[in-house]
């Protein structure tokens, strides 16, 4: 009787601190800025939206990216990285012009991840998807994969790489939604610059957080995704896109 | 007879030690000793042994924290190894006297991290601009 009464309060007690040890163990979860030792989160889901009617000329967050990413051409435009580029849609019937500017779209069902034979690409539990170039064989097919031509294979000999974004040749690379500042809470380069020096087009956020302004925008305004057809549900929406 | 048989048998062992030293140390001249400077003294991330032994392994598992979790402290990251080895006059861990390439190039290890990653320190590359 009074083994099985010891039994009782020991299983109590094991329950009771296996409640109390699990630190991740929270009813209602709250997506925070992150501390550097903290893992990605899938209670964020970082996107883009871009605004086509403020679109202007400028290439302003091409050249932002390029910078911030130490991508540099070897004035080969066939073959030199494009990590985003504008690109330039007109109605030949109406003569009605745009401009945007298309980068890799960070899809939910990403086609380069599916077709990856070695697991280098790949989405981190924030929606943000990359390759790992330490297994990248340079095969390509994510490459053909994508069908917004965002992948880019690294043809020459890659020099004065900066710190935070390795390049090297023979694999294949891409928009990182600049992973390494958006881990240090800041917001893309291209954004950055589009904010500051362009037509403010683009939006920066959270797709998951209801209070952030990309996804009050999102809500309220109509956008669409490129190739919406394909239903990949990508992290980058369009307004404006005619 | 058997004691002058052992004395030679001892002489000849000797000789052939010594030839299998000299050897050695011809060996030792022909291939150049890593240069370890360390500009910046005090203590690595991990104790020297550990870091001799296994810088590899966590570098490693660094790597995979670092790009497939989002984990960014920087214990143990290469840009934490390259701002703190990186030559003072190079301001890089590559090159003949570079803490990573002249240890590497005495043990025949090839070093790929740099085919990607920048082995200079980052103030330095701040510093050029």
């Amino acid at each position: 009787m009074n083994g099985s009464r010891r039994q009782v309060l020991g299983l109590g007690a094991c329950l009771a601190a296996a409640a109390a040890l699990a630190p991740g163990l929270r009813l209602i979860e709250l997506a925070q800025a992150r501390s550097p030792e903290e893992a990605a989160s899938k209670l964020q889901r970082w996107g883009l939206l871009i605004d086509t009617a403020k679109c202007g000329e400028c290439d302003d967050c091409v050249t932002a990216c390029h910078e911030e990413n130490g991508v540099k051409g070897h004035g080969r435009p066939a073959t030199d990285s494009q990590w985003i580029r504008k690109v330039n849609l007109k109605d030949k019937r109406t003569g009605f012009a745009q401009t945007l500017p298309v980068m890799c779209q960070h899809c939910e069902e990403a086609p380069c991840i599916d077709v990856c034979p070695t697991g280098a690409s790949m989405r981190r539990a924030d929606g943000i998807v990359l390759v790992d170039k330490h297994i990248c064989i340079g095969c390509r097919y994510c490459v053909m994969a994508c069908p917004f031509g965002a992948r880019q294979f690294v043809h020459e000999k890659t020099t004065g790489q900066k710190a935070d974004v390795p390049r090297g040749q023979g694999t294949v690379e891409a928009c990182t939604l600049c992973v390494h500042r958006v881990d240090r809470g800041e917001q893309p380069a291209c954004v950055s610059a589009c904010q500051r020096d362009g037509g403010k087009a683009m939006t920066f956020g959270d797709l998951k957080d209801p209070d952030s302004a990309i996804a009050r925008r999102l809500k309220s305004e109509r956008s669409t995704a490129l190739r919406a057809d394909l239903a990949l549900d990508p992290g980058v929406r369009y307004q404006g896109l005619s | 007879m058997r004691a002058a048989r052992a004395a030679a048998l001892v002489l000849a062992l000797a000789a052939f030690a010594a030839a299998v030293a000299a050897g050695a140390d011809a060996l030792a001249g022909r291939v150049a000793e890593p240069v370890v400077k360390i500009d910046r003294p005090g203590s690595c991330v991990e104790p020297t042994a550990v870091m001799r032994r296994d810088h590899m392994k966590l570098l490693l598992q660094q790597r995979d924290r670092t790009l497939r979790l989002g984990i960014r402290d920087t214990r143990h990251s290469l840009k934490n190894c390259v701002d703190c080895h990186a030559d003072a006059s190079t301001g890089s861990v590559l090159g003949k006297d570079g803490f990573c390439e002249s240890c590497h190039r005495y043990a025949s290890v090839s070093i790929d991290c740099f085919e990607c990653h920048s082995p200079e320190r980052q103030a330095r590359v701040a510093e050029r601009k």
